[in-house]
Formats: structure tokens, sequence, C-alpha cells
């Protein structure tokens, strides 16, 4: 077992372990903090299988995005369905034998990465052409673009171009998970990209990656609109109804 | 109308979106709330030494009371969905007032104080210290958003800025930087009962006064009931509606409807205010004793119905949040909203607005209507931003959209509606809700009222409109200001039982 191996199985589970805690932290945090008054966004759904339909319209479809502007709805649905598909691609390398799902997007995963990076450049381009946006980006704006992107180049070079030892990776990667550890190949190309994965799951419950979560516990998007049917009180301020009702 | 000392937006054949002006708008500040009105509402009245202590405090603790708050600091990723949709960044191209940088001056001192990134590499993340030059960015750009919620329709996430200007203006509160003309309402209505400062003997002439002119008009006794004990509906309706014009005009209008029906009504002088600034503050408790009037009038009156004026956000209030400030509603398992709700008539929504109440009757025709009377009339209707992305009305998802629009058409034979994308949930907002209605914001107000106005314009060019119906005293008060810097007449605005009233037949 090389040093190097032994690097990136500890990055992976301090990596894996404060995505999981960062995010399982917020989630907590979100939930625990109460919404004391109704604000959903109207016109609101007045059921709660409305509400879910809502929300999975603005998850699935982004359509209030798509409301608002198209450019950016184009390309960051298309960055999102791409992430998705790559991802779900990537399955391959945690489970043997496959399921069939996982094996039937093979192709469609790895050319998703196109329209994944594709969308990810438009994003780029919006931050420096568009004077309103240009206005509101920050450094870490770009640098999680530039780290996004590098993640998509990085995996399509390895795919098209320069192909690594994918049996002795998904080997590392089971070993990994059952803890019999295997050595990873030395491949810059696939260093970098899984260095820059480690990086991305590090900073995701730590950043605006945090729109993720955010989205479903968002009270505009969340509420039932039946206020005058229903009485909607957060423990503190019911406090207020015994103290000086 | 002296000329302004700023330029007047041109009107466009479309709206276009302007190029960043940085800081043209910065020189904007609203008098500040002095000593004895501050005092009254429990705040400060200047920066005391320990001021920046003080906001962190007060930023903690709002992160922790509301979700709305501490989701929406950190779920923006500055996707620039927003940057064209706010009617002041519209009318001023000034880019704070761009909704995302509009919530970034709360978002970068939440990074630097609250987030490891902004505490450890604030240049990175763009998490900045909290000095008091960012204080007065503060109370100059969060008196710059009238909270009217269009930015949080078109949010990915729904982020909703007037969340944050709430915030951000109570903070500035506790620290000491209060504005003067909502903390003065906030006072009067509070100890005189509404935003006007009417106290009710003068309530009561005016309402004498209002009662002869109608019977002078229509031969027909019309009664405005004050204080009735056992009237079976209580309106609460704006201060405005008593002696504002065009407001006035609407108060006629719900006495002829409720007359036409046959019931007995009363309005009350301890709740003779439907808004409620107490929501502009993003103070719960200020807004919850606001609304407690309200629920105290109709014990006491012993009314069984509740029926709001026209008033934007006061029906935002009373339909989205009395029944959780209040027990004003259904459903309490507590015994304070029980206390309420088994005297109120289970057999309709309470609260219930003005147009619902007509529409219904107008349904079941139970009154008699004559359209022809606004045949003078080419009308169009503005959706207040309050009423159309904070409430609803009816059963249906939208019938805040369709039940003022039914009621136009049902007493009007001439009704066009502005361009789609600038009413219904999209609709621009007046340019003076939130607590900016005040002279010392003019500019503001003139400049933010641009995109209805530029909307208005292209019906008036090509549908011939004369009228434009609302129902909001903010946006009746801010329109009739704003109108003539438009070339605009002011008598252009009113409201929607203005129409009712000069349709309605009485017997």
């Amino acid at each position: 077992m090389t040093s190097l191996t032994v690097f990136y199985i500890g990055l992976f589970y301090v990596a894996t372990l404060i995505l999981i805690a960062g995010l399982a932290y917020r989630i907590y945090e979100y939930s625990r903090t109460p919404a004391p008054l109704k604000i959903p966004t109207t016109p609101a759904p007045t059921t709660n299988a409305g509400v879910a339909y809502r929300m999975a319209r603005e998850v699935v479809l982004f359509e209030s995005l798509f409301k608002s502007n198209k450019w950016i709805w184009v390309f960051g649905w298309l960055f999102h369905v791409g992430l998705a598909l790559v991802l779900f691609r990537h399955v391959r390398y945690f489970q043997e034998p496959l399921w069939f799902v996982v094996e039937f997007v093979q192709p469609f995963g790895k050319y998703a990465s196109f329209a994944m990076v594709a969308g990810l450049a438009g994003l780029w381009a919006r931050r420096f052409l568009v004077d309103r946006v240009r206005y509101i980006s920050t450094p870490s704006d770009h640098l999680i673009l530039a780290l996004l992107i590098a993640i998509g180049l990085s995996g399509m070079m390895m795919s098209f171009v320069a192909h690594t030892d994918i049996v002795n990776l998904k080997a590392f990667m089971l070993g990994l998970m059952t803890f019999d550890f295997q050595p990873l190949p030395t491949d810059t190309i696939l260093l970098v990209h899984l260095t820059l994965v480690a990086l991305l799951m590090i900073i995701f419950p730590i950043s605006k990656l945090l729109h993720a979560p955010g989205i479903f516990f968002s009270p505009t998007r969340n509420q039932t609109d039946n206020p005058r049917e229903h009485r909607h009180i957060a423990p503190w301020a019911a406090a207020l109804d015994r103290d000086n009702g | 109308m002296a000329a302004p000392e700023f330029e007047i937006p041109k009107f466009k054949e479309h709206l276009e979106v302007p190029k960043i002006q940085e800081g043209s708008m910065a020189h904007i500040k609203s008098f500040i709330s002095p000593q004895p009105t501050q005092e009254f509402l429990g705040y400060p009245w200047e920066l005391g030494e320990d001021w920046k202590e003080r906001a962190l405090f007060k930023m903690g603790d709002l992160l922790g009371k509301y979700r709305s708050l501490r989701v929406f600091m950190d779920a923006c990723v500055h996707c620039g969905a927003c940057t064209d949709k706010c009617h002041y960044y519209l009318g001023s191209a000034d880019p704070k007032n761009m909704p995302v940088a509009r919530q970034e001056l709360m978002r970068k001192v939440y990074r630097r104080y609250f987030t490891l990134p902004g505490k450890i590499a604030p240049w990175l993340v763009g998490a900045e210290d909290l000095t008091k030059e960012t204080l007065a960015d503060w109370y100059s750009y969060y008196h710059q958003c009238s909270e009217c919620r269009r930015c949080s329709v078109y949010c990915p996430y729904g982020i909703d800025t007037a969340e944050v200007t709430m915030a951000g203006r109570e903070i500035l509160n506790y620290v000491g930087m209060g504005q003067k003309y909502s903390n003065e309402i906030l006072g009067k209505v509070q100890k005189i009962g509404n935003n006007l400062g009417l106290p009710g003997p003068a309530l009561e002439d005016t309402l004498a006064g209002l009662e002869e002119d109608i019977e002078a008009d229509t031969g027909v006794p019309v009664k405005m009931p004050l204080d009735v004990q056992g009237a079976e509906i209580l309106l609460v309706t704006p201060s405005a509606d008593f002696f504002s014009e065009p407001h006035v005009e609407s108060l006629i209008g719900y006495a002829k409807v409720f007359h036409a029906a046959g019931v007995s009504w009363t309005l009350s002088s301890h709740a003779s205010e439907a808004g409620n600034f107490g929501l502009f503050n993003g103070n719960y408790e200020t807004m919850r004793k606001v609304a407690m009037r309200i629920r105290d009038a109709a014990l006491e009156l012993g009314v069984k119905r509740i029926i709001v004026g026209e008033c934007g956000h006061a029906w935002r209030v009373a339909y989205s949040f009395w029944n959780t400030l209040t027990g004003l509603g259904f459903d309490g398992k507590d015994p304070f909203s029980i206390e309420l709700q088994q005297q109120l008539d289970h057999r309709y929504p309470q609260p219930m607005h003005i147009c619902e109440y007509t529409w219904d009757l107008i349904q079941n025709n139970a009154i008699k209507l004559d359209p022809s009377a606004n045949d003078d009339k080419v009308i169009t209707y503005h959706d207040s931003c309050n009423v159309a992305r904070g409430s609803r009305m009816g059963d249906e998802a939208g019938g805040q959209f369709t039940i003022p629009r039914n009621i136009i058409k049902a007493v009007a034979n001439n009704f066009h509606d502005m361009a789609a994308e600038t009413i219904g949930e999209g609709t621009f907002c007046c340019g003076g809700g939130g607590g900016l209605l005040t002279d010392d914001l003019i500019e503001v107000r003139v400049k933010g009222a641009y995109p209805r106005m530029n909307a208005l314009n292209n019906v008036v060019q090509e549908e011939k409109v004369n009228f434009m119906a609302t129902i909001c005293a903010i946006c009746k008060a801010q329109f009739t200001k704003v109108l003539p810097y438009y070339g605009f007449d002011r008598s252009m605005v009113g409201g929607v039982h203005q129409l009712v009233s000069a349709a309605i037949k009485l017997d």
C-alpha cells in the first residue's frame, strides 16, 4: 500500500464524513428553526399534495427560474440534469453486480457530461457578460464554477481521451466501502479528478451549494395556503398567547 | 407639483432593463425616528457604544426565530434571476436595488460573523465586517424596498427579499435607527386606534357627514354605524377610507353594499384601522399587538363576521396572519383562539375580504347593478402586491386575481388588463408600499412607480384606458401623488368599490 493510496483513503473518508455530517447538521438546523408565519408566495397550493407537486416542479423543472430568465434556466437546467445523469452513471464504481438501470444509463451519463460542462460554461459566461450578474459575483462564485468545470473536464478526459485503469479504480472504491483497501491507480488525471471531487464534498455544507437542501425548507415554496382554515403557530409565538393573551 | 430634482424615466413600448449605475440612489435617506417614538416602541433612538454587539445579537436572534431568514441567507447562488425584477432597480438602475444585492447587504455580514468561510476567508466569499457605513447602507436600501415579494416569485429557491428587509429594519430599530414615518404610525395606531391619528369623536363626525352626503346624493338613508354592539359584521378598513380621496368613495361603496344586502354591520372606533405597519418592520410582537385591537373589538362587540376593506398589506396580515397572531380564523386548539372562534359564524371564511363578500352577493343576484353607470370609464386593474403574492380570495388559488376583476366586469362595461407580465403574480408594486409612503422618499416612490406607470401608459395609448382600479389604500395614495409626475391626472386611480358604488341600485 503506497502512501498515495493511504492519503486518498483518508481524504475520501474525511470528505464523506464532512459532507454527510455537515449536511445532516444543516438540515437539522433548518428543520429546528421555526417558521412563525404563513408566507407562501401566492398563488400557492391549498393542500399538502399540491405543495409536493409545486416543490417537485421546482426541483425537477426549475419552474420559477423558467418564469424568470430563459438563459439562466437553459444553462442551469442543462448543468443539473447533466450532473444528475453523470452522478448516476458513477454508481457503477460503487456496486458489484450492477443494477440494470445503472447499466442502462451508462452511455447517457457519458454524453451528459457535455451538457453539464456546456451549462456551466454558459453560467460562467454570464458572470462576465451581464453587468448585473458581474456586479453580484464574488470570487467564490467563480471558483465554484471553475471547480465544477475542472471536475467535469477531468472526468471527460478519462472517458474520451486517456482511459484510466477502471478495474483497479473500482476495486479501490469497493475497498473503501468494505474496509478491504486496494491500491489506487496513479495517473495524474484521475488523481486531479478525485482530489477536486473530495474538495467539492468538503465545501458543500459551508457554501452556497446549500441551495440543494435549502429549497426544501424555503417557506415561500413549502407552505400550504390555508391560514384561515388552520391556525399556524410557532412554539415561541404560542408563548405570547399564554403570557399576555 | 414642484419640478422634481431628479430625472423621471421615459415611457417605452417594452420595458428595458437599465445598465447598472452604481450609487445612483445612495443619497436616499428617510427621516430618522425621534426619541419619543422610539421609546414608545421600546427601541433606543441613537447608536450606543455597544451598537455592534446589539446588531449581531439581534441578527442571531432573528436567525434562530425565522426559518425564512435562516434558509435565505444560505441558499442564494447569485444566479442573477432576480436582478431585473425589482421595480426600484428598473426605475433607478442602482445595483443595490437588485433583490440579490439588497439581500447581500445583510448576507455579507451574516457570512462574516455566522459562517466558517466568512470567518477565515472573508475576501473569498464576499463577507464584510459590520461597520457604521454598513448600517447607513442598510438604512438607505432597506427603505428602498416595498416588501412586495415580486423577487420571490422568480427566485428558483423562493428567496423573499421582504423577509430580509424586515429583518434589516428590525435590527436597525434595535440599534436605534428607526424610520420616522413607519414608527410614528405604529405609535398612533396603538395610542389612538388608527394610522392617521383620527380620534373617536372625529371619526363619528366624519361618518355622520358621509351619511348625509350619500342621502343627499341618492335619497336613500345609507348608514355608517360605529361601535354597534351585537352587529353581525365588523368592518375593518384602512383609516384613509374615512377621509382621503379617492379612498372614501370605496367606503361609501361598502356601506351601500351592506345596505343593499340588508345586513347589520358596524365599524369600531377601537379598531378603526385595518393597516398594520408591524408587518413592514419585521417585529412579530408589534404586529401582534396592532392586530390584537381587531380581536378585542370583535370580542367586545360580539360580532359574527369580520370583513376587511380595500387595503393590500392589511389583507395580507388579515388573511395570512390574523389566525396566527390573534386566533381570528378557524381550527384553533388552544383556549386563546377558541374563545374568539366559537363566537364567529362558521359558515363563512374569517376574516373575509370585502371583494369576496360583494362577489358572493353578485353571484347570488342579491344586489342590483347598472354597469352603464360606469360607461364614462375605460378601466384597468392594478393588482396590489400584498394581495397578489401574500394572500388569496375565495376557494381557489388565484382568486385574488379573478374576484376583483369579476366585480369590475359586473359593475362596468369597459375593462382592459395591462400587459400580462405586469399583473397577476408578476404585478409591479405601486412604489409606495412597505413603509415608503412618505414625502422624504418621493424620489424612490416616483422611480419605483415607473414599471407600473409604463404598463399603464401602454393601455392608455392602445385602449384609451382612463381609470385604474385597485384595492389598496397605499396604492391609491401613492398613485394620487405620482401619477402627475408621469403626466396623468391624479383622479385616474380609485377603488373597486368606488365603481360598485356608482353602479349599485338602492331602494
